[in-house]
């Protein structure tokens, strides 16, 4: 039985990688942590956001959670700090820092 | 009951493609390999099979379609050569690595240049590394046997590669020859159906096929798909063994004439090996005791099998179809050398290139080579540093030294 994504990692040995590295299952690409690509962060200041969620759409990794009607907190685990929603924010309220 | 017949290469193989019915062909026509798709669209057209054939504008279309295909869990093949196989040299990789069983009727022609569409192996040992099984015939009933076996051992799950079923072009190609068919019953129950445990279009189950791999995942990779290229030897033989059950023809990695008690050898891949054959005879005739190694599997490299059977003679001739620009030889003298050096055998040994782009090589070639190799044992090496068989030159000499 091949192991399953969740159970593959860098210290997996080859003989119990899958065929070609294929994956037979879905939506593995949340265990990606993409966010240690991230070289700058976006970081929002909720006096200024009106929840009018332009950034939400715009974020290409869908890292801009949504509950109820209202955007939270960056997802940084997958966030790679492109800077889209700093453009897309009609209100100012995301800026970009320096670092993780 | 076996069919006798007379066909050519090309004729025989899409004539084993008709008793195999594969699901997909992708295939863009190039020289000498066009009448296969040519043939296969004939028989789509006149109903005897049910191959979805898809025309493509470009090689690297016709193996990237097959790749597809493949992924999607259908049995597949293409055909081509030469610039055509080079054509499609990146995607030939993707396909290895994805682990598709696709299989793919290469008739050996030249890679240019100079520009020419005569036998040689170049394009196919240009590609010897791409992971692909590669299986050679000296003649058209080999390349319809092989073609048999061919998606037995591709799709076996100890290997799942996909698999090049060579054939040289013209010699083997367009000139016909008697040949021994089977029946198409005991072909189809042989080769069966094509059931993949994971594919795209499987209804119940969502799968990735080639993901990006980081540095910590790549080498562990390509060790797993390493290991499926050794576990094809065990494979190739055992099909072999089933295939000469129902067609009473028997192969393994290679084929051994008059080898056992030889005292010279020649080493030589595909249609060369008949005209070897004939020198043979004549030449035991006269007491010589010539033999031959006639490589089939080239891919898995059966090296140390090679080797056994080479150990006990005085002088080897290994003879490739094919430049290898090293400045040294050609890649079957490379690699076999090397096997040879590893078990210790004490054979003199000398890398000749022939035949390239189509250069026709005579019983006679191979007599006076056979002579030559009984000198080499002697110590009398008349080859030269880097030998080239019937090369115009000008001392005169028969392979080509610049003297």
């Amino acid at each position: 039985m091949a192991l399953k994504a969740e159970k593959i990692n860098e210290h997996t040995v080859w003989q119990d990688l899958t065929e070609g590295l294929q994956i037979h299952e879905p939506a593995t690409s949340g265990l990606f942590e993409t966010g240690e690509w991230r070289t700058s962060t976006p970081v929002i200041d909720w006096d200024k956001c009106r929840q009018c969620l332009l950034c939400v759409p715009y974020c290409p990794d869908s890292c801009i959670p949504v509950k109820e009607g209202r955007r939270e907190a960056f997802d940084y685990q997958h966030c790679k700090g492109c800077g889209i929603c700093v453009k897309a924010c009609p209100f100012g309220a995301i800026t970009m820092k320096e670092g993780k | 009951m076996a069919v006798k017949e007379r066909m050519s290469g090309n004729e025989a193989v899409a004539y084993a493609i008709r008793q195999i019915n594969p699901d997909v062909m992708p295939a863009f026509p190039i020289t000498p390999s066009t009448e296969i798709p040519q043939f296969v669209s004939s028989m789509i057209a006149n109903g005897e099979i049910d191959t979805e054939f898809i025309p493509v504008e470009s090689e690297h279309s016709s193996m990237s379609a097959a790749i597809g295909s493949s992924a999607a869990g259908a049995r597949t093949l293409t055909a081509t050569s030469a610039c055509g196989l080079a054509l499609m040299w990146e995607v030939l990789y993707v396909a290895a690595s994805n682990r598709l069983p696709i299989m793919m009727e290469v008739v050996n022609r030249a890679l240019s240049g100079p520009i020419n569409i005569n036998a040689e192996h170049s394009d196919s040992m240009g590609a010897r590394d791409s992971g692909w099984i590669q299986i050679y015939a000296e003649n058209n009933q080999e390349a319809y046997d092989n073609t048999l076996q061919a998606y037995r051992i591709a799709e076996h799950k100890d290997v799942k590669l996909p698999i090049m079923i060579c054939q040289d072009g013209f010699i083997t190609s367009h000139a016909v020859e008697n040949i021994m068919l089977l029946e198409d019953e005991p072909v189809k129950k042989f080769v069966g159906a094509y059931e993949p445990e994971h594919y795209l279009l499987r209804e119940d189950e969502t799968m990735a096929v080639g993901p990006y791999a980081v540095s910590c995942y790549c080498m562990e990779a390509k060790r797993a798909q390493a290991q499926a290229m050794r576990n094809a030897r065990q494979v190739i033989l055992d099909v072999a063994k089933e295939f000469e059950e129902i067609s009473g023809r028997k192969y393994g990695f290679f084929e051994e004439y008059k080898l056992e008690d030889a005292d010279f050898a020649i080493v030589a891949i595909g249609s060369v090996c008949g005209t070897i054959k004939d020198a043979i005879d004549r030449l035991r005739e006269q007491g010589i005791r010539a033999g031959l190694l006639k490589v089939r599997v080239f891919r898995p490299f059966p090296g140390e099998e090679m080797a056994e059977a080479l150990k006990h003679l005085k002088a080897v001739a290994i003879m490739d179809r094919c430049e290898g620009y090293n400045a040294t030889g050609g890649p079957l003298g490379a690699e076999l050398t090397a096997a040879l050096y590893r078990a210790q055998a004490s054979a003199k040994t000398v890398n000749i290139i022939y035949g390239l782009s189509g250069r026709d090589v005579k019983v006679s070639d191979i007599e006076k080579l056979y002579e030559d190799l009984a000198e080499l044992a002697q110590g009398n090496n008349l080859f030269g540093e880097y030998p080239y068989l019937g090369l115009r030159n000008r001392s005169g000499d028969n392979y080509g030294a610049d003297r």
